[in-house]
């Protein structure tokens, strides 16, 4: 249904008139500082009304800094920004609403025992009544993100969610919506339905600030591009002329790595295997696993993706021994039955996991490295004399991990919680690795860990599987999984797909096993035995 | 046999007004997120100090304010101990209660004895002229109409307005709510000190109408049976109401207990409304789905905002 | 403005100065609440602090009130690490007190060596099974602990006078609600004589130093501490939770009526309608205070049994109601959730600045530090 564009003033010009487009905004010379880095230096970005522009860089180059200080969250040190050709001082989101600059947060602010309606009117700051009713239902078909507004949000699942916050922000009739990071958490076919909507609303003279670090989407999307690396601004450029390469070349400061060639082994001997295992949701919450089958061997790294929340945490939590299996055939390792035994037993047997959370779960907060080494390794290290905890081994442990990774911290004393997310990963992550473990299950082993630590990781992971452990990497970063990974699957509501040697899979037949779809043909190998990410979508 | 009746569903009234009053006010302390377990230590203070201001003033009217305001300085104590210092909800509840023991019981040792008329009940004109129904529900004194009016009042505010709607959603999520610019710490301040106000109003009920007297630790456990009414009402106002009276009810049972003709020994008999609330519990708290899905997402937990 | 800033890592050294501060506090609020009563404030200081340790007597009487405090402080400190909370300590001590005298009883003028073992084992298990139920339900069926240990304490209660006053009534007692004095065989040893000192007070360091090894050097310690901190992380490495819970109720119960027992068969000598000043409530108190570790728990305890020692003299020689034993108890507890913040954050001057920055800019970490002390309304 084609949109109609009363909503919009009368100053914004309309897209495709003949002259040169205003400029809707314009940040000139932005730069900010805090203790001990400048998250802005000097960047520059100007949109126009009917464009969808991006921000692009890597975790830290500076995008959210810029965008938040658009959005008034933070005030730049220097610089100027000008909104249709006049000066402003955005000073606080209010100020930027009332301009008419929205904006949806990576993380969302919904509530999750409230309904729609609630969500909305709290979001806009304003009553629960009819006549908002009426105006949700209205916008949110018109531009194809149908909603219920009296449906409570712990019902709705993520894309839904996303959307409740695009109709708030289209309820306040913006000229400018700004989408921070907005398809880290869908598959790639709401990805698709995500993009329609915002092309529409390109079209229909709305600018869009969409900041990402995903090339493909980018390259699909958006008309003009700036990119930020170490928080200065280092090149403009039209998406759409630019390959993945050139763009991951001017994001990242050098040439992409070539991608690893990595063959699918033939495998000798079956490490670790899961068959046949179902397990029932812990709570309304949870997802049920039904009949999961796969198989490791060794050396072998297999991949599971799937967007969080289908059935990955349960999963884990089998493997790991926080629950247990019904049966104790449905987990071997080696050979031996062991889903019925304690997570102790099995990682004394050598099958180390690495959980989603680091504090909390994979670590405790509270407690120094050197106990949080004893948490997973006193079975496989022998940290124990005699029934009691020996501090001088663990402390030897935990320094060797320290050392051998590379860990910024202040020695093996100091508390998880001090430590950055990277460096706590690393540490985690080496915990599992110098236990020599026969199997090693690991969940996000990089998200949201900075480049240099998630080479390491990645490396260390590779390292592991050369030595004849097993790996299974459950990951929401395709990228990642392309790349690292000998086999890949998917997990789509609590069900495994089957099994694809990585070489010969496309991204985008990922995405339909993400999906749950089952591939209709054996995928093929790619010509160049290139598995770089291939396109999005399903085609026009 | 009519009249014992309605004297015993008088009783009834007597009993469930004060756990009413300490329920309600902690209910919408929890909807906002806030763990407050210094219920009893509330009721006791705004007890003696009701009690106290009537007895020296002779008005009811400054009983009643002594009870209200002296709930509120214990739950600003709460308030600033665990909202501002950010110290654990739990243990600071807990110190709350022993601190409102001892400190009432030294304020109430001259008063140990005295005797007080109580506050009095009055007819609604018409209305209390109805047989039977008259008696039981428009002869009473204000503050009994004044619980079912709370109730009411709170029922709509929660659901009904924008205010509580804010409430609502510190208590779902404090990250979000002041993600949305809402002022987590003043929401969670303002239900605190709404929260001490009722249970010193509730105590106050006590020493001035339930037993016109002061006696040390008076309130003999109501403030945490309270807390575990708001359990059983899901934190819904509505059957708040209901638990509140079905408590009511058996706590008179024990005082009726002879007269009813059952044989038990006082003390036996006296452990009912402890015994009722562990069951209670169990009931409630067995569906885990119901508690998660009800039960205010960010109660008891730390909100710390930024610096 | 003044701002609480917090700070990279717990302060270690406010760990061990803030009791101190809180204690000080106390103190100064407390000669201001005396001086609030007309009373003479220096000699109320006297009365309460230092008379009642100003003789061997004084020194002995602080550790019979000590004994039971240190003894039930340490079990719950190391479930409160847990995050088992057991505030029905007072209802499993007057179990255990019931337990014990009825062996005591049964065994009435049988002189035998094995009646005070044989009472101390029924103590345990009276304490024990008390705080089974609450374990029990808690295990079983999601029910707080916090509610079902304090409901069974106000049935612990009524239990008690019942049965003084009904089945274990001193036949020859004259009518008043109190059993038989207990026989020499079921009486506690004293260790010091002309004192009241018994061997509760021996029990009582032994279980700190049995505490202090358990928590820092022991699997099933750092399981407690592990389960507390992060319920998580316990559960990942494989620790059993409902194990957890039981045992620390467990432990509880039993120090907490094995102290019951020690009370009866010790000072009191009988069962009687009250047979405890509130130990199990000031326990609590005592374990906070301590920091929660068994050493620090034995000098809280000290501390504590010095103010109630301090309010019986200051009821004696100025007329001071007993209340204001508890009201200082209820201070300190105050002072010291109050001082304690200063171990994680610490006091600076800021100006007002935005305060959503920090908060926007964690958004995009998925780090989130837990708050230590968190609790899970379940």
């Amino acid at each position: 249904m084609p949109p109609n564009s009363s909503h919009l003033s009368a100053t914004a010009p309309t897209a495709g008139t003949s002259t040169a487009p205003a400029r809707l905004v314009v940040m000139e010379n932005i730069s900010k500082a805090y203790p001990g880095v400048l998250a802005n230096d000097n960047v520059s970005l100007s949109l126009q009304a009917g464009s969808i522009h991006a921000l692009l860089g890597e975790n830290g180059a500076g995008k959210s800094t810029l965008v938040k200080i658009l959005y008034g969250l933070l005030a730049p040190d220097s610089g100027t920004i000008h909104w249709q050709g006049n000066p402003v001082n955005i000073s606080a989101p209010v100020v930027a609403r009332d301009l008419g600059i929205a904006m949806v947060f990576q993380h969302f602010s919904l509530f999750d025992s409230l309904n729609v309606l609630e969500n909305i009117a709290l979001g806009m700051g304003v009553d629960a009544n009819d006549k908002l009713r009426q105006r949700i239902i209205e916008v949110s078909t018109r531009y194809g993100l149908p909603l219920d507004p009296e449906r409570s949000v712990y019902t709705l699942s993520v894309g839904t969610r996303q959307r409740i916050e695009i109709v708030r922000c289209l309820l306040q009739e913006p000229q400018l919506l700004i989408m921070d990071e907005p398809t880290s958490v869908l598959t790639p076919q709401e990805v698709t339905e995500l993009f329609n909507t915002l092309t529409v609303l390109a079209e229909d003279g709305m600018a869009i600030l969409y900041i990402s670090h995903k090339l493909e989407e980018i390259r699909t999307l958006c008309s003009g591009a700036t990119i930020l690396r170490g928080g200065r601004q280092v090149a403009e450029a039209d998406p759409r002329k630019e390959s993945v390469a050139s763009l991951a070349a001017l994001m990242m400061g050098d040439e992409l790595p070539p991608s690893s060639q990595r063959r699918s082994r033939v495998v000798k001997k079956q490490v670790f295997a899961v068959s046949m295992l179902n397990l029932s949701a812990a709570d309304a919450n949870g997802v049920s696993l039904h009949d999961i089958n796969l198989q490791v061997g060794e050396g072998e790294i297999v991949g599971i993706a799937g967007v969080a929340g289908n059935g990955q945490d349960e999963l884990l939590q089998v493997i790991a021994g926080e629950r247990m299996a019904t049966d104790q055939k449905q987990i071997s390792l080696d050979g031996r039955l062991i889903g019925t035994d304690d997570a102790g037993r099995r990682r004394q047997y050598g099958l180390c996991c690495v959980p989603e959370e680091r504090l909390g779960h994979a670590a405790v907060p509270i407690l120094s490295l050197v106990e949080n080494v004893f948490l997973t390794a006193h079975h496989r290290k022998n940290l124990r004399t005699a029934g009691l905890l020996s501090y001088r081994r663990s402390r030897k442990f935990a320094q060797q991990i320290i050392d051998t990774f590379n860990v910024k911290c202040q020695g093996p004393q100091a508390l998880a919680s001090s430590l950055s997310g990277g460096n706590l990963q690393k540490f985690i992550v080496g915990r599992e690795i110098l236990q020599s473990p026969r199997a090693l299950v690991i969940s996000q082993p990089t998200w949201g860990v900075d480049a240099g630590a998630a080479v390491a990781i990645q490396k260390a992971i590779a390292d592991l599987a050369r030595q004849g452990a097993g790996v299974l990497l459950i990951s929401q970063d395709l990228d990642e999984l392309m790349q690292v990974t000998h086999r890949i699957g998917a997990l789509c509501a609590g069900r495994l797909s089957a099994f694809y040697p990585t070489r010969q899979i496309s991204i985008q037949q990922v995405g339909l096993l993400m999906g749950g779809e089952t591939l209709t043909e054996a995928p093929l190998e790619n010509a160049a035995g290139e598995n770089a990410a291939g396109t999005l979508g399903d085609g026009p | 046999m009519n009249e014992t009746l309605i004297l015993t569903l008088l009783t009834v009234i007597t009993a469930a007004t004060p756990l009413v009053y300490a329920a309600i006010g902690e209910l919408v302390v929890e909807r906002s997120g806030v763990l407050n377990l210094g219920v009893e230590g509330m009721m006791l203070v705004g007890a003696v100090c009701a009690f106290a201001t009537a007895h020296y003033t002779g008005a009811a009217s400054a009983g009643i304010i002594a009870g209200i305001l002296s709930g509120m300085l214990m739950a600003g104590l709460f308030g600033f101990l665990t909202l501002t210092l950010q110290s654990s909800q739990v243990a600071t509840g807990l110190a709350l209660t022993i601190f409102g023991v001892g400190v009432s019981a030294l304020i109430g040792q001259p008063l140990v004895g005295v005797a007080y008329e109580g506050l009095h009940a009055f007819d609604i004109p018409f209305l209390s002229d109805i047989p039977l129904l008259g008696r039981l529900l428009f002869s009473h004194d204000i503050l009994v109409y004044g619980s079912f009016a709370l109730v009411a009042a709170v029922a709509l505010f929660l659901n009904h307005s924008r205010a509580g709607l804010v409430l609502r959603s510190v208590g779902d999520s404090h990250d979000a709510a002041h993600a949305l610019g809402i002022k987590v710490l003043r929401v969670r301040y303002l239900a605190t000190l709404f929260g001490g106000a009722c249970a010193g109003l509730g105590g106050a009920y006590l020493s001035m109408v339930y037993t016109p007297m002061w006696v040390e630790n008076m309130s003999s456990g109501r403030g945490w049976i309270a807390l575990a009414l708001v359990v059983f009402a899901v934190w819904q106002p509505g059957r708040l109401l209901l638990g509140a009276y079905l408590f009511g009810g058996i706590s008179i049972l024990q005082l009726h207990g002879q007269a009813l003709g059952i044989n038990v020994p006082s003390q036996l008999m006296s452990m009912l409304p402890y015994l009722t609330t562990i069951v209670v519990l169990v009931l409630m708290s067995r569906d885990r789905g119901r508690i998660r899905r009800n039960a205010p997402a960010s109660i008891g937990r730390a909100f710390h905002p930024t610096t | 403005m003044i701002a609480l800033q917090k700070r990279a890592n717990p302060s270690q050294l406010m760990g061990y100065l803030a009791p101190m501060i809180a204690l000080f506090i106390t103190v100064l609020a407390g000669l201001v609440l005396f001086a609030l009563l007309s009373v003479p404030v220096g000699a109320a200081f006297h009365a309460f602090f230092i008379e009642p340790v100003s003789s061997v007597y004084g020194l002995a009487e602080l550790g019979v009130k000590a004994a039971p405090l240190v003894m039930i402080g340490v079990a719950l400190s190391i479930g409160f690490r847990a995050q088992v909370w057991n505030i029905g300590a007072e209802g499993q001590l007057i179990l255990g007190a019931i337990a014990g005298s009825v062996v005591a009883l049964a065994l009435y003028e049988v002189d035998a060596w094995y009646v005070l073992p044989a009472m101390m084992l029924a103590s345990l298990l009276g304490g024990m099974g008390w705080a089974a139920v609450p374990a029990l339900l808690k295990t079983r069926f999601n029910v707080n602990e916090i509610l079902t240990s304090l409901m069974l304490t106000y049935v612990a209660v009524l239990l008690l006078s019942w049965l003084v006053a009904g089945p274990m009534r001193d036949p020859d007692g004259f009518n008043f609600p109190e059993s038989r004095l207990f026989h020499d065989a079921a009486t506690l040893p004293k260790i010091l004589s002309g004192t009241r000192l018994h061997i509760g007070a021996l029990v009582a360091i032994g279980l700190v130093l049995a505490g202090w090894i358990l928590l820092s050097r022991t699997l099933l310690g750092f399981a407690l501490k592990v389960n507390g901190a992060a319920p998580r992380a316990a559960s990942h490495a494989g620790f059993n939770q409902s194990r957890l819970i039981w045992i620390a109720l467990l432990m509880g119960g039993g120090c907490a009526g094995l102290a019951g027992l020690f009370e009866v068969a010790g000072p009191i000598g009988q069962l009687l309608p009250s047979i405890s000043p509130g130990y199990g409530f000031t326990a609590i108190i005592v374990a906070f205070l301590g920091r929660l570790h068994p050493v620090g728990v034995l000098f809280a305890g000290l501390i504590m049994a010095l103010s109630y020692l301090g309010g019986e003299s200051a009821q004696i020689t100025l007329n001071l109601p007993l209340a204001v034993t508890g009201v200082f108890q209820g201070m300190l507890l105050f002072f010291l959730l109050a001082t304690d913040v200063l171990i994680y954050y610490s006091i600076v001057w800021k100006k007002p600045q935005r305060v959503t920055l920090q908060r926007a800019i964690d958004a995009n970490s998925k780090d989130q530090v837990h708050e230590h002390q968190e609790i899970l309304h379940r």
